[in-house]
């Protein structure tokens, strides 16, 4: 069991969408987190890599943050099953830049732009990751 | 002064997956077990970060172009084709296995479980495979 935080979740969730706005305005360019990473990755086919990479380190140097201005702990359970981390690792990597966007791109910044492709991709990988979840937890 | 910039932007989105329960694969899991211990909270995460950007990227594009560019990269095709179903389906039963999406695990490496120090290995290996894929052999640079 998780505690229901939907205070929480409602704040971060406007702070996400903070940060994409921001990173339109400024860069032009969607918040999408699979497509910022994977173009940190040759080929290369444009000049905005030193942008991506300043935003891929703010991300990564978020918990860092957190902890040294306000103290607090952040919680979290992943799971020690190296194995199928690794799997999940891979599938997660691959689709999200096959199918160009992830929960990010597709569902925060194309849903906002009233994409028809971003809504089927977000259908499409809600479904899949809700059967996954069901047939691990319930079914095996 | 574009690195610093956007690294405060990432550092903002990083906080806000923190905050929201995002980057806790244990909330994430919850919240997709809708036939078990469902936890609606990260519908929430969803619905807060598509109203602020709904209504910020329609004042964003009152602009003619961005503060630190010519113009909004803005994906243009709206196709529905088999590569976008696929992909996407891929990234879901991956998601649904670890909990995991992009985002929260570049934010969660620092907190150096052992489960996303190897996560995120696998999955930079997986986008730089679909890069590969996709995007073919890198072309010349031309001076």
């Amino acid at each position: 069991m998780t505690d229901f935080t939907p205070i929480a979740s409602l704040i971060g969730g406007v702070l996400i969408g903070l940060s994409a706005v921001l990173l339109m305005l400024w860069e032009g360019r969607t918040a999408g987190i699979s497509g910022i990473a994977s173009r940190l990755l040759p080929p290369y086919r444009d000049d905005a890599l030193l942008s991506r990479f300043g935003f891929v380190t703010g991300l990564a140097a978020a918990p860092f943050a957190i902890v040294t201005f306000t103290g607090a702990q952040i919680s979290q359970t992943v799971s020690s099953n190296l194995p199928l981390m690794i799997v999940s690792g891979l599938l997660v990597g691959f689709g999200s830049v096959y199918g160009k966007g992830c929960t990010s791109g597709h569902g925060v910044c194309g849903l906002s732009r009233l994409s028809m492709r971003s809504l089927v991709a977000t259908a499409s990988f809600m479904a899949s990751a809700i059967a996954s979840v069901f047939i691990i937890r319930h079914v095996i | 002064m574009s690195f610093l910039v956007n690294l405060g932007f990432g550092l903002l989105f990083g906080i806000g997956l923190l905050f929201s329960g995002m980057s806790d694969p244990a909330k994430v899991l919850n919240f997709l077990d809708l036939f078990g211990t469902w936890d609606p909270s990260l519908a929430f995460v969803m619905g807060g970060a598509v109203i602020v950007t709904f209504v910020g990227y329609r004042l964003v594009f009152r602009r003619g172009q961005p503060i630190a560019g010519e113009q909004f990269h803005l994906p243009m095709h709206d196709d529905i084709d088999r590569r976008l179903l696929a992909g996407s389906a891929t990234f879901g039963i991956g998601w649904g296995l670890g909990g995991f999406c992009p985002g929260p695990a570049l934010t969660a490496l620092g907190l150096g479980a052992s489960g996303t120090l190897v996560f995120v290995p696998a999955m930079i290996l997986g986008m730089w495979a679909a890069r590969i894929l996709t995007d073919g052999p890198a072309r010349t640079r031309t001076a």
